[in-house]
């Protein structure tokens, strides 16, 4: 079909773009990297953290760092989208009779496989550090971090879409990831907070993602967590590639 | 008897208007375009920057919806029938359309998928299109360690993939050294030749005057004038002409005078400045007259209005302070 077919092209474009820099993709991945080799063992020492403590710091921590990179992800769309707005390769592209749809699922496509490639490289590397992971409940957790893919790169190519400048784009984004991470239970437990915390982390989609990967780790596959995470973050998502879908069908190039 | 069926126009447009929400209100950046730009030439779309150039290509082009107005363009209907349209025209924008971390061949298959060829036809393709713009020694090279010449030459091939019956360019030559800008227009020309309809926006007078067949003029978002580039100098004043006989100026001036194609004309020291509607055609007639009279001739010279009389003509301004 026409649109599979232009998403297609699309995807490998921007796929190869990516293969062809792996500087982009190694450089993402220092942040996390880091946060795996710097922070995580923090965790091991705080004593009170009991739940952290008895399963190890990387079996509590990677789940959640997961959430973190797709999170991170959703800057990366948006700004190359914007780039592309003002320098005229996406004009380029919009006068052709390539579909709308095509252009934006390449593209959400192509960040999922980025971020992907990055989970995987995360988890090979916390594994000699102490990370356990059964197949099934690996491979779900994969899914779901697809799925969060797919939320973001729709929120971001929308939002881009929309904001049209770097500098708001990246004030924006900057300002809405850092309360969402904080209050997503990533980097702490998050029952440590007081009520009210607790409260409004509850709103946090996030949240039930980590709280999903957790349970997916431990291969704790058939759990009301895993459930609840991929129910709130596919609903969120296939909501967002509508919005985002329309927007790019509407949108003045 | 027969005659030979007519070729659509390739583009007809009626009322074209665009209006926008700014802060300071409701902004009319077309406020009222009409054009035909018939099929097989080189036309030329006029105007100082801001006049709403751009905003009616991008518009004729699919890419800015009309708030009012109707047009077809290359045979399809714009606004029922927007894809038809975009698989028909070629457009190249104002900006560098190529990807700077991108080959240019990688740009002209990329592109050409995007117009629903198939891998090998695109790359087939996409060597034409290098050969035929000079671009094959640096086709693998990414875009970035191009030359403005080149860059803008792949722009247009970009906008070819497809081989459209209509081309938009908007400010093609914008930027362009003046090497670079002649080896454009030649491509324009060829490509004209092969039967393509171009459609440009332009402020440059000299690229209206000496590459375009057919010009419209577009001020404060109307179309003001159109015609061949000779029509509209001859909406002006006609040419001037000046010319000095040996002796007695004032019977040359008499004689001159009472002929019906001449105006204004008047005694400027010795010699005597007269207005025709086109001076080639007068020439002959101008000659014979003098000759009848017994007067002789010393020096005759021709002047025409430019373009830039023109556009003062019909925008109030002159667009060749602006054009810098």
């Amino acid at each position: 079909m026409g649109v599979l077919r232009d998403v297609r092209i699309v995807f490998a474009r921007y796929f190869s773009r990516s293969v062809t820099s792996p500087l982009l993709v190694g450089v993402s991945l220092i942040q996390p990297i880091l946060y795996l080799l710097l922070f995580a063992p923090l965790l091991t020492s705080v004593s009170s953290l009991s739940r952290v403590a008895h399963e190890g710091s990387y079996q509590w921590f990677v789940p959640g760092l997961m959430i973190q990179i797709a999170l991170f992800s959703i800057s990366s769309g948006g700004w190359s989208l914007i780039s592309e707005l003002r320098s005229g390769v996406l004009e380029r592209m919009w006068v052709t009779p390539v579909s709308r749809v095509g252009l934006l699922l390449g593209r959400i496509l192509r960040d999922a496989a980025t971020l992907l490639v990055q989970a995987l490289i995360i988890v090979a590397v916390a594994l000699p550090l102490g990370l356990t992971a059964k197949l099934p409940g690996l491979l779900l957790a994969f899914v779901l971090v697809a799925l969060l893919a797919f939320l973001m790169g729709a929120v971001s190519y929308a939002g881009a879409l929309r904001i049209r400048s770097e500098d708001t784009f990246g004030a924006l984004v900057f300002s809405a990831t850092l309360p969402l991470l904080l209050l997503s239970g990533i980097l702490l437990p998050i029952r440590f907070a007081p009520a009210w915390m607790q409260r409004l982390a509850d709103l946090n989609p996030l949240l039930y993602a980590v709280g999903a990967e957790r349970a997916l780790f431990d291969g704790n596959v058939a759990t009301l967590a895993v459930a609840k995470g991929f129910v709130i973050i596919a609903g969120l998502a296939m909501l967002a590639v509508g919005l985002a879908v329309r927007e790019f069908r509407h949108a003045m190039i | 008897m027969h005659t030979l069926p007519h070729s659509r126009p390739a583009i007809q447009a009626r009322g074209l208007r665009r209006t926008y929400l700014a802060r300071s209100g409701q902004v009319e950046a077309v406020a009222g375009v009409d054009l035909i730009v018939e099929a097989g030439g080189i036309f030329g779309f006029l105007g100082p920057n801001g006049a709403g150039k751009t905003t009616v290509m991008r518009m004729l082009a699919t890419l800015v919806p009309l708030t009012a107005g109707e047009a077809e363009v290359a045979g399809a209907d714009l606004r029922r029938e927007p894809r038809t349209v975009r698989r028909r025209i070629g457009y190249v924008g104002q900006r560098c359309g190529s990807d700077h971390s991108v080959s240019g061949r990688d740009e002209l298959v990329f592109q050409s998928l995007l117009y629903g060829l198939s891998r090998v036809l695109a790359e087939r393709r996409a060597d034409e299109l290098l050969s035929a713009f000079g671009l094959t020694d640096c086709s693998l090279r990414r875009t970035e360690t191009y030359s403005g010449g080149q860059r803008r030459r792949l722009d247009v091939a970009l906008g070819l993939v497809h081989q459209p019956t209509l081309l938009f360019l908007d400010e093609p030559t914008t930027g362009l050294d003046p090497q670079s800008r002649a080896n454009l227009w030649e491509e324009l020309r060829r490509l004209r030749d092969q039967g393509t309809t171009i459609f440009l926006t332009t402020h440059y007078l000299e690229e209206a005057d000496v590459l375009c067949d057919q010009l419209a003029i577009i001020d404060r978002g109307r179309t003001v004038a159109q015609g061949t580039p000779d029509q509209l100098k001859r909406t002006v004043s006609g040419d001037g002409v000046t010319l000095r006989v040996r002796e007695n100026p004032e019977l040359a001036l008499h004689t001159l005078d009472t002929l019906p194609y001449v105006r204004d004309a008047a005694l400027d020291g010795d010699s005597i400045r007269l207005y025709v509607d086109c001076g080639e055609q007068a020439a002959p007639g101008l000659l014979a007259e003098l000759s009848n009279a017994g007067l002789e001739l010393v020096t005759l010279s021709f002047s025409r209005p430019t373009l830039d009389d023109v556009f003062l003509r019909y925008t109030g301004r002159s667009l060749r302070d602006r054009a810098a």
